[in-house]
């Protein structure tokens, strides 16, 4: 399959990433390289088979849906670029 | 007596008979750091001192009493991209170059309710992704064989210190490899568990449903004495499997006496090294001659898997890394505009290229239009894996192949080209995509004295049997006794 040079901006734009004009052709080149690769996939006796999403059985875990209290709120704010009153704080979202 | 060169149930027996004390071990691998970093380059931060002050707390307690177990006192090094509580976990990521996780892993807290003592944190591939170590932000590790080859990775600061003597043993982590080939690239031992066998809470995410973590040590023992300490379910991992504890320890017998050896000759096909061939087959005489019943079977899978891997590891990528932001974990751009800005910039700036690659591939082959012929697909040659070794293992015990196709490659070599490096993990991936167990041990040198490695592959949870194939292996050839790490050409 061709990648166009609209599509990979395109991808790119979906994964929040910004490509400069110099990296485009780059990154064009090895996507390229590694889907031409990945077709193989296409190629292969899968007829008829199912999908499988994990690599052991798949099924729903449950447990009670109760509250835990994570209290070590200084270690989880110390990750936080700026912080006020105990909450992250990040800019003006609305306008 | 050389601390350092001793393995981990070798400081256990001194401890034991009082011919070393914990301060002196821990004493004896900070001065190892100290006098070897320089040159291997395998730590992204190092807690010597911390690590002296704990071993002095550690002794007094077991000198009191107050504390016992096999464990206590001895040290680890730490791949990192574990969360250690207030230590820094960086995936060697400019993003996460300031991250201190508030929690520990489950294998974390497991280590410290046995007071083992914590060296440091150990380089990687950035986010695991890569097989050198070059893709780590902050360094290159070089191999202790030779400094101007790489460690393999993406554990490659794990298998490099283990190898050079700066951690007794060490955690990796592996999603197509990366702590299997390291290990091979290294001369070291490395183990990749059934996948649930070891919790992955508190590993940060790379490919959910193919991420494990496992021991890097010196010898096989060392192997199972690391895993009975981190295996077991764990109610925060949903994937965490619920089988039952054992000592992996009491499977070694030293005997493979009518152990069925499967070998796949598509394998032992194209490019593979020749060397690398000539050992592996000189390891399954060793076997044979140890009384094993070694046969060639059809097993061709490994680039279907190869390609599959490509697909669903990159796109269990691209949504585990959309979390990386700019506002939760630290980096953030300086300037922005927007709240899009802030995501972009941040995310631009702050993964290097080997990231943003596989967040694009994976990205592209979720997107609609190609779903079905890439994901989809991936996940259909998942269940062709899945029962192409369901039925090798009803006719073998073990699998053996190549850890990978070459020796450790000159450093620089293959950075610039994405494809070639990740054709490198041929041999490797198909065990992730089926979740089975493999080990890597050391099986012969190269021309050049570089250590090779052979894979050792069993059925689901079953570690009990291929640790007693490769630990039988180990008592026979004695590799650690013929060869060691030589420290070979140095800095550029």
């Amino acid at each position: 399959m061709q990648v166009s040079k609209e599509e990979i901006l395109h991808i790119a734009n979906l994964a929040h990433l910004n490509l400069e004009d110099s990296e485009i052709e780059k990154y064009l080149t090895n996507l390229q390289d590694i889907l031409n690769f990945a077709n193989i996939v296409n190629n292969a006796p899968v007829e008829g088979l199912d999908i499988t999403i994990g690599a052991n059985e798949a099924k729903n875990v449950f447990r009670k849906d109760e509250i835990k209290v994570f209290e070590d709120n200084e270690a989880l704010l110390q990750n936080a670029v700026t912080q006020e009153q105990n909450m992250f704080k990040i800019p003006k979202v609305i306008n | 007596m050389n601390i350092t060169e001793l393995t981990v149930h070798e400081l256990q027996e001194k401890l034991k008979n009082k011919e070393l004390t914990i301060t002196q071990i821990t004493k004896a691998y900070t001065d190892r750091i100290n006098e070897k970093e320089k040159d291997v380059q395998a730590f992204v931060t190092t807690l010597t001192d911390d690590a002296i002050e704990q071993a002095e707390r550690i002794e007094q307690k077991v000198n009191n009493g107050e504390i016992t177990g096999d464990f206590a006192g001895i040290p680890i090094g730490i791949k990192d991209n574990m969360c250690t509580k207030g230590v820094k976990t960086t995936c060697s990521s400019k993003m996460l170059e300031n991250f201190v996780a508030p929690y520990n892993a489950t294998v974390i807290e497991k280590l410290n309710n046995e007071n083992i003592i914590d060296l440091g944190k150990l380089n990687m591939d950035e986010f695991a992704m890569g097989g050198s170590t070059e893709y780590s932000y902050f360094k290159k590790t070089r191999n202790p064989w030779d400094l101007n080859k790489v460690p393999g990775g993406s554990s490659g600061g794990s298998a490099a210190a283990v190898a050079a003597n700066l951690v007794p043993w060490a955690l990796g982590s592996d999603t197509g490899g990366s702590i299997r080939q390291p290990a091979s690239f290294c001369g070291v031992v490395g183990l990749k568990p059934t996948y649930g066998l070891v919790s992955r809470y508190g590993l940060v995410a790379f490919a959910s449903s193919l991420d494990q973590i496992g021991p890097i040590t010196k010898d096989v023992y060392d192997s199972a004495m690391l895993l009975n300490l981190i295996v077991g379910h764990d109610e925060r991992d949903t994937t965490s499997a619920n089988f039952e504890k054992r000592d992996y320890t009491k499977a070694l017998k030293n005997d493979v006496k009518g152990l069925k050896i499967g070998v796949p000759k598509e394998f032992f096909g194209e490019g593979i090294n020749p060397e690398v061939k000539e050992a592996l087959e000189k390891s399954i005489e060793k076997y044979k001659e140890l009384g094993a019943e070694v046969e060639e079977f059809s097993l061709d899978i490994a680039n279907y898997s190869l390609a599959a891997y490509y697909i669903i590891g990159c796109a269990e990528a691209s949504s585990n890394l959309g979390r990386f932001d700019g506002i939760r974990y630290t980096y953030r751009t300086p300037e922005f505009k927007n709240l899009k800005e802030i995501y972009k910039k941040s995310r631009s700036e702050a993964f290097g290229p080997e990231v943003k690659r596989r967040i694009i591939l994976g990205t592209y082959v979720l997107s609609s239009g190609y779903y079905d012929a890439y994901y989809k697909k991936a996940q259909q040659v998942r269940t062709l894996v899945m029962n192409e070794f369901n039925k090798a293992f009803e006719k073998y015990d073990v699998i053996l192949t190549p850890t990978s196709p070459t020796v450790a490659f000159d450093i620089g070599s293959k950075s610039n080209n994405p494809l070639e490096m990740y054709l490198a993990d041929i041999c490797t991936v198909s065990v992730n995509i089926a979740g089975l167990p493999g080990i890597s041990i050391p099986c012969g040198v190269d021309k050049e004295g570089m250590p090779i490695g052979m894979q050792l592959i069993g059925n689901k949870f079953c570690e009990e049997t291929i640790l007693n194939a490769a630990y039988t292996f180990e008592q026979n050839v004695k590799f650690r006794e013929n060869y060691k790490p030589e420290f070979k050409g140095g800095a550029n």
